[in-house]
């Protein structure tokens, strides 16, 4: 056996990341001291990143409901009807701290754990996407931190065999110390097979399946509850190792096995591992679990009960099974060449008993471990925050040359194109990828229907900073109008929200405020929040990241023929831009680009405007009359027209340039490359413009006709004066080598 | 025609072949697990792409061992047909039914991009229906797609016209910028001495409808059936 196991005190409780407070009320909770293993099943199950003890008051006043929702928060990941009998399951996660300390690894299992959230829901994996915020791809460190993620991404997904579908990649100063690796899973199930992390059937046999439990990832959701320091790299054995090839298998397995009916609830061993299953899965369904440990499949020899409950090794499941059923579970996961060992069964409740070799080393109740501690911290906005929004971005001066600034602009890495990191991702495996990476939004069709899914993530961290509710706010409606510009009718939203420390007053405000704005639009758009994940703590030595949440949405298209790229198809079609006029330079890719500043106030954002823009598009897209759709982002309205240009190449189409007039009414630079929400640029074919405007005149929003497509430049008019007029050929160049100079 | 697509652990272009066969080729299509080595109702086995056996040791180096490979010398043997694609072609160089084997990509990197294969070799069973000289568009999608042969085995190979895909520009000029994964002489695809066994790196079934971005690699299945309607084996079951 191992050695003698420390001895419970509070200094020892601290040095798990527990409070004095937290300490107190375990005691209160069993009215006894905890043994070392109880204890190491607390520190794990009130981690922040288990017990979300600082979003919790937030999180509720996210709006989950919705006539499609089939399963909100709370589950391993969310679902929504799709119609015909399907259903998609979609979840999306934070492993930035691990992908800091070990990139390769931390983005790997990232991929992972999505993955088994999404399988263990009965769902197939379809789809990843991932939104990746980074410091200046110029900087060596940040090059080697952007190359391991994005090998891990692609070593992962593309061995297990999910498309990587989508997803962004920004960068900013404040993540270089922090990066962000947010990955999201969507999958297909029949809407009536959905599986659950249910603990139902007191007598029910518990199975362990899946891999070998060993000593890696030994408090790895402490680790992610915590900020960096200097010796940030001395964590790396927190980081857990994966293995897609045995991810691969037990997907297989899993979905074997619930195809038997032998199978009562399952969740996934993520963070906290076996800890995590065995509480939680019970406290959902109102019983207690008994386990013996010593039944666990191990890979490393004299492992104690502490790291057994603790280990974060990859791709495990805890499973529930039905009684007398045993034998055709051992069967599949036989076939499958895995593990599956029955470790215990379903109790009456109300805890969970955990022996090692036959001796109790752990009996808690169930509730006390799932329902940590909630704090309701006081918030406040951060100070500096008044003066950086006053700050008026037409006291910059204005460029000389506004085609120059374009092709600026076009190469800055947040815009330039990412085919240096997705053509390193399996993009078509599943052959359902009908529009690849480089358009607002993917494209899936769902084989056996009329019907496409589209799915886009968006978090833009300077909106956020300069205006937390309305920047996150702006995100939800960015997805959403990605998915739109497809064709896709939103029906959920993930959410992964990505801040600082919540201890301190202001990142916790800019957290609430972000939930706000979350809410807000949410509402507006008729989309519930399906679930997602609270990181907190990004930060390195005090500096936190840009507040940062990032939204994936999901949406239906009835029929998969009618879809939009963001591409112009041909000469000769009309360019019209939809929404409103009001941009803003505050918090610009334009500023940043330029001056090296975040700062200014957002542009306005009118959600009922955003609404009907939204189904404006869609019935456009709907009916057949656009050739492109696509949003107007980051670089504003010219920005989006040299995209427009410029990104179809990639999938056969030629480029195409445009002529375009721009209302004056206010300073060309920011008409040109001031941002705002709403907005959309869409092609018509000419024949088709009158049934264009009828359609408009209907949706009842500010729009109007603004060029034509056609030749080999791109020109802008303002006021008759040529103010833009550069050659499309180095639009493209300089947005196809703007960050993969970087990486080259 | 009936078809098998071989299952082994961490394949995952099994499902994408089988629904190319069934529902766009309407052929009869099931199948086979890898301890299987029952292929005689089949005409045509498929070793689709993947991970199998998570590519431990080198790529399709386990697979090469495995019990439907070894039972795949008696279905060649007996004048079966044999298509690897990706993982496919990889199981079936180191299983030794093709020469040389394949390397990682030259750029260390996993490849997913479209490529454009000129099409050298239209006697076979599977290119038929082509012309010589005919660039073909299919999805690439892998981590070791180099093709190597020593000089001895390339001169063979050639003397044989054994190579029936090379990398090229989609004017079909077999230029090195147009190689994804720097294959010896931009090789994409090579079949075996009879004919009945065909490797390439490219994905035909990623590359089988419209809405999938062309149907260049509909044009293998179309060439098969056809050499099969004509031998007769078609009409026999």
């Amino acid at each position: 056996m191992a050695g003698a196991e420390p001895k419970v005190t509070l200094d020892l409780a601290r040095g798990l990341g527990l409070t004095a407070d937290e300490y107190d009320r375990i005691i209160q909770r069993l009215s006894r001291e905890p043994s070392y293993t109880e204890l190491g099943l607390f520190s794990a199950l009130w981690s922040e990143h288990c017990a979300y003890k600082h979003s919790r008051v937030f999180l509720s006043r996210l709006p989950t409901r919705a006539p499609h929702l089939l399963q909100g928060p709370g589950e391993n990941a969310g679902a929504v009807d799709i119609g015909d009998g399907w259903a998609v399951v979609f979840k999306m996660e934070s492993h930035n701290h691990p992908s800091f300390i070990e990139p390769f690894q931390g983005a790997a299992t990232g991929v992972g754990g999505i993955l088994r959230d999404i399988f263990t829901m009965g769902a197939r994996p379809i789809a990843i996407l991932d939104s990746l915020r980074f410091g200046d791809p110029a900087d060596p460190k940040t090059r080697r931190l952007i190359d391991g993620v994005v090998s891990g991404i692609s070593w992962y997904g593309n061995c297990f065999g999910c498309p990587t579908v989508g997803g962004e990649i920004a960068f900013a100063p404040e993540y270089a110390g922090n990066p962000l690796v947010n990955v999201m899973c969507v999958g297909l199930v029949r809407a009536d097979r959905i599986f659950r992390a249910r603990a139902e059937g007191v007598g029910n046999p518990v199975f362990y399946v899946g891999n070998k439990t060993g000593r890696d990832g030994i408090h790895g959701a402490t680790m992610a509850s915590a900020t960096f320091d200097d010796e940030a790299e001395a964590k790396r054995p927190t980081v857990q190792v994966g293995d897609p090839f045995t991810e691969k298998l037990l997907l297989e397995a899993c979905l074997e096995a619930m195809a038997t009916g032998a199978v009562v609830g399952i969740q996934d061993m993520g963070a906290a591992g076996l800890a995590c299953c065995t509480s939680e899965m019970p406290a959902r369904s109102g019983t207690g679990m008994e386990i013996e440990l010593s039944a666990v499949p191990q890979r490393e020899v004299e492992m104690t009960p502490y790291e057994l409950l603790l280990s974060e090794s990859q791709e495990r499941m805890l499973l529930v099974g039905a009684r007398g059923r045993d034998d055709e579970l051992r069967r599949v996961f036989a076939k499958w060449e895995l593990d599956a060992v029955k470790i215990g069964e379903v109790t009456a409740g109300p805890d969970l008993v955990v022996r090692h070799h036959g001796d109790e080393v752990a009996h808690v109740p169930v509730d006390a471990l799932a329902d940590g501690p909630r704090y309701d911290k006081p918030y406040a906005p951060p100070p500096w925050l008044a003066e950086r929004r006053a700050f008026d971005p037409l006291s910059l001066p204005a460029p000389s040359d506004y085609s120059e600034t374009l092709v600026r602009l076009m190469a800055s890495p947040a815009i330039a194109s990412k085919e240096w990191a997705y053509r390193q991702y399996d993009q078509q495996v599943g052959t359902n990828t009908l529009v690849l990476p480089g358009s607002d939004a993917a494209v899936l069709r769902i084989k056996g229907t009329r019907r496409a899914i589209a799915i886009s993530t968006d978090g833009n961290g300077r909106q956020v900073f300069l205006d937390p509710r309305r920047g996150a706010a702006m995100a939800v409606c960015e997805a959403a109008r990605n998915v739109s510009c497809a064709g896709g009718r939103p029906l959920g939203v993930t959410d992964c929200m990505n801040f600082g420390s919540p201890e301190r007053p202001e990142i916790l405000w800019q957290f609430a405020e972000a939930i706000e704005g979350i809410a807000e639009a949410c509402r507006a758009l008729e989309v519930p929040v399906v679930g997602g994940n609270v990181s907190f703590y990004n930060e390195t030595s005090g500096t936190a990241i840009l507040p940062t949440p990032i939204c994936g949405v999901v949406g239906v298209l009835e029929d998969a023929g009618r879809l939009a790229t963001q591409w112009f198809k041909a000469a000769g079609h009309r360019i019209a831009l939809l929404g409103p006029d009001a941009v803003s330079l505050g918090g610009s890719e334009y500023v940043w680009t330029l001056h090296q500043r975040v700062a200014g106030p957002l542009a306005p954002l009118d959600l009922e405007t955003e609404r009907r823009v939204q189904s404006a598009v869609r019935a456009a897209v709907g009916a057949g009359l656009v050739t492109s759709a696509h949003d107007c982002a980051d670089g504003g309205l010219a920005v989006a027209l040299a995209e427009s240009c410029v990104t179809g190449v990639r999938s056969g189409a030629a480029a195409c340039g445009c002529e375009v007039t721009v209302d004056v009414g206010r300073r060309l630079d920011e008409a040109l490359f001031g941002e705002g929400p709403s907005r959309v640029v869409v092609s018509v074919e000419a024949a088709r413009q009158r049934e264009f405007d009828a359609l408009m005149a209907e949706s009842a929003i500010p729009w109007r006709w603004i060029g034509t497509t056609g030749g080999e430049r791109l020109r802008v008019r303002a006021a008759e004066t040529l103010v833009v007029d550069v050659a499309v050929d180095r639009l493209d160049h300089a947005w196809r080598s703007g960050f993969e100079r970087h990486m080259a | 025609m009936r078809f098998g697509v071989v299952v082994f652990p961490g394949t995952w272009s099994d499902c994408d072949f089988h629904y190319v066969i069934s529902e766009v080729m309407h052929q009869p299509v099931k199948y086979v697990w890898h301890r299987d080595r029952n292929l005689a109702d089949l005409d045509c086995v498929i070793l689709p792409g993947g991970f199998s056996y998570g590519d431990y040791l080198r790529a399709g180096a386990v697979a090469g061992k495995s019990p439907v490979v070894e039972a795949l010398r008696e279905f060649v043997a007996k004048g079966g047909y044999v298509l690897g694609s990706c993982n496919g072609f990889q199981i079936l160089c180191e299983a030794g039914f093709l020469p040389g084997v394949l390397m990682r990509n030259e750029c260390l990197q996993y490849r997913c991009q479209s490529s454009n294969l000129l099409v050298e070799n239209v006697e076979t069973p599977f290119t038929r229906g082509l012309r010589a000289g005919q660039v073909l568009t299919m999805p690439i999608s892998h981590g070791e797609g180099k093709y190597y042969a020593d000089a001895a085995t390339l001169a063979e190979l050639k003397a044989r016209h054994g190579i029936v895909f090379r990398y090229a520009t989609t004017d079909g000029q077999v230029v090195k910028a147009a190689n994804p994964n720097g294959s010896v002489e931009n090789i994409a695809g090579v079949v075996n001495e009879t004919g009945t066994v065909l490797g390439l790196m490219p994905h035909p079934e990623r590359a089988a409808e419209t809405a999938m971005g062309g149907t260049d690699g509909l044009l293998l299945f179309q060439s098969l059936l056809g050499t099969l309607v004509e031998d007769g084996s078609f009409l026999k079951r």
